[in-house]
C-alpha cells in the first residue's frame, strides 16, 4: 500500500476494477467495484484484511457485514473478495476443539499464547499439522454417490467416518490410500463425468445451506438425560426440538451444560453466543478431566464448542450458530445421534437486530427484523432424524437445545414466541423456583412435549409400561397442588380437610424427592430411566399410603413423619445396581398400614408454603 | 507527535454531539480527532461513521457554542489512548485519566487504546479462589470469587455507593499484598465524589487505590470513557503486572444513559425504553473484560454498581445486566427502611462463581452446607412473614415460631452487620451461631456427621452462654 497515493486520492470517481471500502459504521461497510459481487460471497477488508460477508448489492455497492471490530477502517481500503460463501471446514480435528464463530480455533491460538483476540486473526480451523490414520473401505472400481463412507479415522475411541462430500458428483472410485494424512491432504481420486477429482479428509460446506439428507424419518425414541423432570415429564425427542426460556439466574446455562454432560448423544456441539467467558472456561476445565461414561475417553473428546462470547464481534456471534448447525449435521450424516446446544439464540437474534438496524431495515416488533420468524424457523428445522445420503444405510440424528433470554423473564417477547412454534419441548425456566434454590428451576404449569405420544411405546419397552400413566399423575398432583396453594395463601394450611393437607404433603415429596436435582452431587446428578421410573413410581405410592394411613385414623402430622416417608426424601442419592429394587420395597412399606400409635414429637413443623 | 495530523476547516452540520464534516482524505474509524471550536476552547471527539462524502464526529463535550465556518476539526490519526503505569494508583482523574488531584503529571509505562481486545475464551482461566469482601452476607452466602463481575443492584437512596467503597477498602485476598482498587465513578455527584474521596483518604490502602471520577456535570459523552479507562488500568495491572485488581464502576445507570443520549442523537431505532439495541452488547465489552488468563498471575475482579430505576429489576438497565454478570447482590430497601447496613436481600443475590470459589482449602469445607442451610431457612421465614400477616403468629406452629425468630436475627445480626468488618472466622461462627436453637431435623441440608461434629463441640458453649431456648423438645442431634 503505497501511502502517496492515497493522499492525492480526494473523494470522486475512482480508477475501475479495484474493490475499495466507500462507507463505513460499525460493522456494516460499503464497498464498490468488486468483480460479480455474490450475496452471501466472502470478502476480506482492509489491510488487515477483515472477514466480512456481502449481504446486500445494490448498483455496484456492495454492502458487508464484517465479522471483525472495524476500528481503524478507512475509506478507499482495499477489498478482496473470495470464490464463495461462508463455509465450515468439516473433518477430523474437530471434536475436542474450540473455535470462535469464524471456525478459527481458539483453544490452538491460546496455546500459542494468543490471550486476546485482535482484528484480521487468521488460522487454519483444523490443523495441517496433525495426521491422522485413514482405513479405507472402498476399493477402487467402485462406483460411489455423494455421502457415500469412504473410510474411517479413529479420532480417540471415537471412529470418525470420512464422506464423500454431499456436493461431490457421482462417480467411479479411482484409488483410496490408507496411511496418515493431514486433514487437508488428497486421500484419493474419484473419475465423474466432469472429469477427475480429489477426495479429502476434510471438506467444506457453506454454513447457511443446509446438508442434504436421503430422507426424513419421524421421531421415535428419547434424547436421554438423566434428568429427572426432563426425561419423566417433558422429553424430548432424538431429532426434536426443545427451547429452554429463563430470565436472568434461573439456570439456563447449568441446563444446557447438564445436557452436555450427561445427555446420551454421540456427539455434542455446545454453542456460547453472546454468553460469558468464564463460563466457557470452565466448561472447558471441567470437561477436559470428566470422564464420558459410555466411551471412557474425556467428556471434551465428543464435544465441540463454538465460543463467540458477549464481547466479540456481534457479526461473528450471529455466525456462530450457523456454524454449529453445520458442524452438527456433518456428525449427524456419518450416522451419529447429534445435540446441539446453543446458549443463548436471543443473542443471535440481537445480532440479527443490530446488523437489521445498520442497514436501515424497517423494524417489527421491538426492533427485530420482521424476517427474525423465518430465520428461527430455518435454524430449528435443521433439527431432525434422518437417513442421510450415501452408503451404507445408516440413520443419524440432530437434536436442537436453544436457550432464550427472554428480557426482563417476560416470555411474551418476540424471541420466545417465535421459538415456541418451532420446538416441540419447551422448559420453562421458573424464577420463583430458582429463588426458592428449587434447581433445575423447570416450572410443570409452562412446559410440555409434544413428543410424549411417538416416544410412549420406547418408553414401555425400555423403561417400564406404566411411565405414562406416571407421568399423567404427576402432573395431576402438581397441578392440585397448585389450585389448593391459592387456598392456602388465603387461609392457611391448617384450614384444610385432611385430605387436601395429604395431597400438599404429597406434592412436596414430589417436589424435593423427585423433582428437584442436584447438578453438582455425583449420585444424584445423573439417574437412568429405569431409577428415575422406580422413584416417581415410589413417590406416587407414598401417596396412596398417606391416603390410606388417613383412612385408617392416623393424623396427617403422623403420617407425614413416617420414617420410610423420611428415607424416601434421602432416596435421591441412593447408588448401586439395585436402586429400582430397594425403591420397590421401599414403595410397598409406604403403603403398608401404620401399625403402632406414634411416638413421634406431635410438634408438626409446618409444611412450608413455596 | 504524531506525523499523520491532519486538519480541515468548517463543518456541515452540528446537532446536539455530533458535528458532520465533508470528508478529508485517509479518516479512520473510530479514530480520536480535536475539535478547535471559533470560542477558543477545545473539545475532544471520535469518528464514528464515514463514507465518500462525509465524517460524522461525536463530540465528547458537546457542540454548544462550534459555528460552521471557525471550527477546526484535528484528526489525531488513532484512537482513544490512554497512559497507563503504577503511578496511577493512589492518584484521582477526571473521566478520561487526567489528574485532578494536584499533582503531577503521572508517567505513563504503556500507552493503551482504551477499547482493549476480546480475551480469547480458550486462554481464560477458570475462577477458583476467593475474595474476602469482609461482608458477612457476601462472603458467606454469595462469595465474590477473583476474575468475577458482580454488580451490585441498588437504588436512588440506597446505600449502594457506600456498600462499593467498603468493599473497595475492605477487601482482602488471603496472603497477596499485589492488590489494587481502580474505582471510576460515572456521572456522579459532588456529594459522592466527596464520599469516594474521604472512604479512600481514610483507608490504609490508599495508595493501591486509583480513582476516575465523571462528575454529573462532566460531558455526558466522556461517561463512554471512563469505564473503559478504568479497565483499561485494571487489566494492564491484572495482566501486565499480576496484581490482584478490584475494578468498581458507579453507575452503569448513568453510563447507560449516555449511551441512549447518543443513540438517540444518531437517529438510531431505539429499542426498549430508548435504549439502543446494542446495550447488551455494550456492556458486555466492558464487563467481560474480567477474569483470569492462563499463564499470567493476576486477576481483575468487576463490581458494577446499578442503580435499579424506580427500584424495578426487569428494568432494561439491571436486566442485561444480570444477563451479563455472574450474579447479583441485591439491595432492599425495606431493610435499608429498618436500619440495617448493608441492606442486603439475601434471597435473590447470587454468586454463579461461589462453587469455584468455595470449600476446602479456600474458606470452609462446610461452606456449602451451611450457606445451603441459612439461605432455605430464610427462604422460609420470609414466607411464614406473609402467612403471618393473614393468619397470625398465634396460628403457627412452635416450629414456624422458631424459623420466624431465625429470619429476625439473620437480618439483624448476620446481614446488619454496620460499620465493622467481619473477617471470614467471623462470619462463619455468626451462621453457626444462628443454628444452634434450632432442632437438627430442620438442619436437612447438613449432612448428619457435620452436625453432630459442630453440635459436640458448640453446644456447651452455647449453654454456657445461657442463650434463649425456644424448644426443650428438641431430639437429640
Amino acid at each position: 500500500m503505497v501511502s502517496a497515493e492515497r493522499e492525492v486520492r480526494g473523494p470522486g470517481p475512482r480508477p475501475r476494477g479495484r474493490a475499495e471500502v466507500v462507507a463505513a459504521a460499525g460493522p456494516v461497510v460499503r464497498a464498490s467495484g468488486l468483480a460479480r459481487p455474490t450475496v452471501g460471497q466472502v470478502v476480506r477488508v482492509g489491510p488487515s484484511r477483515l472477514l466480512g460477508e456481502i449481504i446486500r448489492l445494490d448498483g455496484e455497492r456492495a454492502t458487508i457485514q464484517v465479522y471483525e471490530e472495524t476500528a481503524g477502517l478507512r475509506v478507499g481500503d482495499p477489498v478482496e473478495a473470495s470464490d464463495g460463501p461462508l463455509c465450515a471446514w468439516l473433518g477430523p480435528g474437530l471434536l475436542g476443539a474450540t473455535f470462535d464463530g469464524l471456525q478459527r480455533p481458539l483453544g490452538a491460538l491460546a496455546e500459542r499464547g494468543r490471550w486476546t483476540l485482535g482484528a484480521g486473526l487468521e488460522a487454519p480451523a483444523l490443523d495441517p499439522a496433525r495426521r491422522w490414520r485413514f482405513t479405507p473401505l472402498r476399493e477402487p472400481g467402485e462406483n460411489l454417490v455423494p455421502g457415500d463412507v469412504l473410510g474411517a479415522v479413529a479420532e480417540g475411541p471415537f471412529e470418525h467416518r470420512i464422506l464423500v462430500p454431499p456436493g461431490a458428483p457421482a462417480g467411479r472410485l479411482r484409488r483410496l490410500t490408507r496411511g496418515e494424512f493431514a486433514a487437508g491432504d488428497p486421500i484419493g481420486e474419484i473419475e465423474s463425468e466432469r472429469g477427475p477429482g480429489l477426495l479429502h479428509l476434510a471438506h467444506a460446506w457453506p454454513v447457511r445451506t443446509p446438508r442434504p439428507v436421503g430422507d426424513r424419518l419421524p421421531v421415535l425414541d428419547p434424547l436421554v438425560t438423566g434428568q429427572r423432570v426432563l426425561d419423566m415429564l417433558f422429553p424430548v425427542a432424538r431429532g426434536g426440538a426443545a427451547i429452554i426460556p429463563g430470565g436472568f439466574g434461573t439456570g439456563k446455562t447449568v441446563v444446557e451444560q447438564t445436557l452436555a454432560r450427561w445427555s446420551d448423544a454421540d456427539v455434542v456441539v455446545y454453542v456460547g453466543c453472546g454468553e460469558r467467558g468464564n463460563e466457557m472456561a470452565e466448561l472447558l476445565t471441567e470437561f477436559a478431566g470428566l470422564e464420558d461414561p459410555r466411551s471412557g475417553g474425556p467428556l471434551l473428546a465428543r464435544t465441540v464448542l463454538i465460543a463467540n462470547t458477549s464481547n466479540m464481534p456481534v457479526a461473528a456471534r450471529e455466525a456462530s450458530v450457523a456454524l454449529g448447525m453445520t458442524i452438527a449435521e456433518y456428525f449427524r450424516d456419518q450416522g451419529y445421534g447429534v445435540a446441539l446446544l446453543a446458549d443463548s439464540t436471543s443473542r443471535w437474534a440481537e445480532a440479527l437486530r443490530e446488523i437489521s438496524g445498520r442497514l436501515e431495515e424497517l423494524p417489527g416488533e421491538e426492533g427485530f427484523p420482521a424476517y427474525l420468524g423465518s430465520r428461527l424457523a430455518a435454524f430449528y428445522e435443521r433439527a431432525g432424524r434422518v437417513v442421510p445420503l450415501g452408503r451404507p444405510g445408516r440413520v443419524g440424528s440432530l437434536t436442537v437445545v436453544g436457550a432464550i433470554s427472554p428480557p426482563g423473564g417476560d416470555f411474551s417477547e418476540p424471541v420466545t414466541q417465535a421459538s415456541l412454534r418451532l420446538a416441540g419441548t419447551l422448559w420453562a425456566l421458573d424464577t420463583d423456583l430458582a429463588h426458592a434454590r428449587h434447581f433445575p428451576a423447570i416450572g410443570w404449569t409452562g412446559s410440555y412435549s409434544l413428543y410424549v405420544d411417538a416416544l410412549a411405546a420406547w418408553y414401555r419397552a425400555r423403561v417400564g409400561d406404566d411411565w405414562e400413566a406416571c407421568r399423567r399423575d404427576a402432573l395431576g398432583l402438581l397441578a392440585r397442588e397448585r389450585q389448593l396453594l391459592e387456598i392456602v395463601q388465603l387461609v392457611g394450611a391448617d384450614a384444610l380437610p385432611d385430605e387436601d393437607r395429604i395431597d400438599l404433603a404429597a406434592a412436596d415429596l414430589l417436589r424435593e424427592a423427585f423433582l428437584q436435582q442436584h447438578a453438582f452431587d455425583p449420585a444424584d446428578a445423573w439417574r437412568p430411566p429405569v431409577d428415575q421410573l422406580a422413584l416417581l413410581r415410589t413417590v406416587l405410592r407414598a401417596r396412596d399410603g398417606l391416603q390410606a394411613g388417613l383412612r385408617a385414623g392416623s393424623t396427617v402430622e403422623t403420617l407425614s413423619h413416617s420414617p420410610p416417608l423420611a428415607e424416601l426424601r434421602r432416596a435421591r442419592s441412593w447408588t448401586g445396581p439395585n436402586v429400582a429394587e430397594r425403591l420397590a420395597a421401599l414403595g410397598e412399606e409406604l403403603v403398608a398400614p401404620v401399625a403402632d400409635p406414634p411416638d413421634h414429637p406431635a410438634d408438626p413443623p409446618g409444611k412450608a408454603v413455596p | 507527535m504524531n506525523l499523520s495530523v491532519r486538519r480541515a476547516r468548517g463543518a456541515d452540520r452540528l446537532a446536539g454531539s455530533l458535528l458532520v464534516l465533508r470528508r478529508v482524505a485517509d479518516v479512520a474509524l473510530g479514530e480520536e480527532v480535536l475539535v478547535h471550536g471559533g470560542d477558543g476552547r477545545l473539545r475532544h471527539g471520535q469518528v464514528l461513521e464515514l463514507d465518500e462524502s462525509f465524517v460524522v464526529v461525536q463530540v465528547y463535550e458537546g457542540t454548544f457554542g462550534l459555528d460552521l465556518e471557525e471550527t477546526v476539526v484535528e484528526l489525531t490519526g488513532e484512537s482513544f489512548r490512554l497512559d497507563v503505569s503504577t503511578g496511577l494508583l493512589g492518584r484521582t482523574l477526571d473521566g478520561r485519566g487526567r489528574p485532578i488531584d494536584g499533582g503531577p503529571a503521572p508517567v505513563g509505562r504503556r500507552s493503551l487504546d482504551v477499547n482493549g481486545s476480546a480475551i480469547n475464551p480458550a486462554a481464560r482461566l477458570g475462577p477458583s479462589e476467593p475474595i474476602e469482601t469482609g461482608i458477612t452476607a457476601i462472603d458467606l452466602l454469595a462469595t465474590l470469587v477473583r476474575g468475577q463481575k458482580l454488580p451490585i443492584f441498588s437504588g436512588a437512596g440506597l446505600p449502594g455507593d457506600e456498600l462499593a467503597a467498603r468493599i473497595a477498602t475492605g477487601a482482602r485476598i488471603a496472603g497477596n499484598d499485589r492488590f489494587a482498587t481502580v474505582f471510576a465513578a460515572v456521572g456522579i455527584t459532588r456529594r459522592e465524589a466527596d464520599l469516594f474521596r474521604t472512604a479512600f483518604a481514610g483507608a490504609a490502602t490508599l495508595d493501591r487505590v486509583a480513582l476516575f471520577l465523571n462528575l454529573a456535570d462532566d460531558p455526558a459523552i466522556e461517561r463512554l470513557l471512563t469505564p473503559r479507562c478504568a479497565l483499561t488500568l485494571g487489566e494492564y495491572l491484572a495482566f501486565e503486572l499480576g496484581m490482584h485488581v478490584l475494578v468498581v464502576l458507579t453507575d452503569i445507570s448513568a453510563y447507560a444513559e449516555a449511551l441512549r443520549e447518543l443513540a438517540t442523537a444518531r437517529e438510531e431505532i431505539p429499542g426498549r425504553r430508548g435504549y439502543p439495541g446494542y446495550l447488551y452488547t455494550d456492556l458486555a465489552r466492558l464487563f467481560e473484560r474480567a477474569g483470569r488468563v492462563r499463564g499470567r498471575p493476576g486477576s481483575l475482579t468487576l463490581l458494577p454498581i446499578v442503580t435499579m430505576p424506580d427500584d424495578d429489576i426487569t428494568h432494561p438497565i439491571p436486566d442485561l445486566t444480570g444477563y451479563i454478570t455472574e450474579g447479583q447482590i441485591v439491595l432492599s430497601r425495606e431493610l435499608h427502611d429498618r436500619g440495617v447496613f448493608p441492606p442486603i436481600d439475601a434471597l435473590p443475590c447470587l454468586s454463579r462463581l461461589m462453587n469455584a470459589g468455595i470449600g476446602a482449602g479456600r474458606t470452609r469445607p462446610e461452606h456449602r452446607p451451611l450457606a445451603d442451610q441459612l439461605y432455605a431457612l430464610y427462604a422460609r421465614g420470609r414466607d411464614l412473614r406473609r402467612l403471618v400477616v393473614v393468619i397470625g403468629e398465634a396460628a403457627l406452629s412452635p416450629a414456624e415460631r422458631r424459623i420466624l425468630t431465625f429470619a429476625d436475627r439473620f437480618e439483624a445480626e448476620l446481614v446488619g452487620q454496620g460499620e465493622h468488618r467481619r473477617s471470614l472466622e467471623e462470619s462463619f461462627e455468626l451462621g453457626w451461631s444462628l443454628l444452634a436453637d434450632l432442632p437438627a431435623e430442620e438442619l436437612t441440608r447438613i449432612p448428619l456427621a457435620l452436625l453432630a461434629e459442630r453440635r459436640a463441640t458448640r453446644r456447651p458453649r452455647a449453654e454456657r452462654a445461657g442463650e434463649p431456648r425456644s424448644s426443650s423438645r428438641r431430639p437429640p442431634p
